[in-house]
């Protein structure tokens, strides 16, 4: 049975919330255990948690400019480039949000990003091998799944994830290093045989969580990839455009020259090129290509 | 008492939030008009220069010229949103029109005003057709909240009605990819 367009987004949308709140819960677990582990030092770790929050708050505000610095993006001057401002203008009219600050990046890999907190501070980036592989159509396709991107608010949610992920990682770090001092409470003694299970389980989570979190971080993000896929091409009334363009990309071989692991979820495609793709899909912050065309061609409008 | 008390509080709070999402929603239509409205305005600036560029190598086709002027003028006088509709979709129809003529003439396809002027005019279609859809989603969204209970209660209290939709003619009913070129 076909989907349509709307099941899509609801599905994706589900699934997005669903990870979220895996998370807090095992945000919570961790919490949990280490505060009745440890009696002493609840003052410490929310320090260090605030700590962790402002820290990727300054981030999120601040994420437009760190991914263009870091990619080499540099503004893109409406009379060089006409055809790629009238499209991104188009696609904001199909949005209904303000038009994007337009960036260029020289890089004959074809890709694109878009980032800032909220529409009405936000940028699009291409690469000049997007701009000289794809057609109009194509672009369009790609300007739009970017623009999805800037729509669902998706920068604030890996913040969000980000922030949730650091303060996991954080509780492991803290619990570890107790143990390793031993600082073991009057409380916990007394307890007995619950402070030993305690103790297993906080082992256990302190070992996994990290584990956990990033999994749970890329699958979000595969999510959220396959949403602006289907927001894209819903702004658009027409998944065509996008499919061409993925498909081209996955007959492209080569690396994109500036990127990391800290913005590779931004960019429509795997900015590490084929070969890096994955211990296993599980690690992969972006689905696979095929899966996306497929997913873009059984859509019903 | 008490609880007759707070009943009344909610219902009075829903009722006020309710009014108040009517109004945006009616804004929001007025908003995407005048959209749709900044983008036609383009088109008519663009097209005098589009038909003294085309007029150029092909001088003889006056009556398309003619009648690409004339479709204008109308359109620039439509007043409601129906009018507007009509005149613009016959416009767009003459367009098409004095571009597969331009096709009979390499030399002007290759005149650089001239592409420019038809990337323009192509982005501008564009933008008047995801202007006019997404006015369509407004206009649409703004009638569902205006119909749907209990929010018509509120909407036959202060006389909400719906805004118009801007029509597309049946055989136009494709997806927005306008391409002047083969």
């Amino acid at each position: 049975m076909k989907q349509t367009l709307y099941d899509l987004i609801n599905k994706n949308k589900w699934r997005t919330f669903f990870f979220i709140f895996a998370f807090s819960i095992i945000l919570g677990a961790v919490g949990y255990v280490l505060v009745n582990v440890f009696r002493w030092g609840t003052g410490g770790y929310v320090l260090f948690g605030l700590f962790i929050i402002f820290y990727n708050i300054i981030l999120y505000y601040n994420s437009d400019k760190m991914a263009l610095a870091f990619s080499k993006a540099q503004p893109a001057l409406i009379n060089e480039y006409p055809q790629l401002h009238n499209v991104v203008e188009e696609v904001s009219i199909a949005a209904g949000v303000p038009k994007p600050k337009v960036y260029i990046i020289n890089d004959p890999m074809p890709n694109a990003f878009a980032t800032g907190r909220n529409p009405k501070n936000s940028t699009i980036a291409v690469t000049q091998g997007l701009l000289s592989m794809m057609n109009r159509e194509e672009l369009q396709g790609v300007i739009a799944h970017e623009m999805s991107h800037i729509k669902n608010y998706d920068i604030l949610l890996m913040t969000i994830a980000a922030i949730i992920g650091g303060l996991i990682v954080l509780f492991r770090d803290l619990f570890l290093r107790s143990l390793w001092f031993g600082g073991r409470s009057r409380d916990n003694d007394r307890k007995g045989n619950a402070g030993a299970i305690f103790v297993i389980v906080g082992i256990a989570l302190a070992i996994i969580a990290p584990i956990l979190v990033f999994l749970i971080r890329a699958a979000i993000s595969r999510e959220r990839e396959y949403l602006a896929d289907a927001s894209g091409a819903y702004l658009l009334r027409y998944p065509d455009g996008l499919a061409s363009a993925l498909a081209k990309l996955g007959r492209y071989n080569g690396k994109l020259r500036n990127a990391s692991d800290a913005t590779a979820h931004l960019f429509i495609a795997n900015p590490f090129g084929k070969d890096r793709m994955s211990v296993s899909n599980l690690f992969a912050t972006h689905p696979p290509l095929e899966k996306r065309i497929q997913r873009l061609k059984e859509l019903e409008i | 008492m008490i609880i007759a008390v707070i009943i009344l509080a909610v219902i009075l709070v829903w009722a006020i939030s309710n009014y108040n999402l009517l109004v945006s929603r009616k804004n929001r239509v007025k908003n995407a008009w005048a959209q749709i409205d900044v983008q036609l305005k383009r088109r008519y600036d663009l097209i005098p220069n589009l038909v003294e560029t085309v007029k150029g190598y092909a001088a003889h086709e006056r009556e398309l010229f003619e009648k690409v002027t004339q479709a204008r003028a109308t359109a620039m006088t439509a007043k409601t949103v129906g009018q507007t509709a009509q005149a613009n979709n016959a416009l767009t129809e003459t367009l098409k029109s004095l571009f597969a003529v331009a096709e009979n003439y390499p030399t002007l396809k290759a005149n650089e005003n001239f592409l420019r002027l038809q990337e323009e005019l192509a982005a501008t279609e564009n933008k008047i057709a995801f202007a006019r859809q997404f006015y369509n989603d407004e206009a649409m969204g703004y009638k569902i909240t205006i119909e749907k209970f209990p929010s018509n209660i509120i909407a036959g209290i202060f006389r909400f009605i719906p805004e118009d939709f801007y029509s597309i003619p049946e055989g136009e009913k494709e997806p927005v990819k306008v391409s002047f070129q083969k």
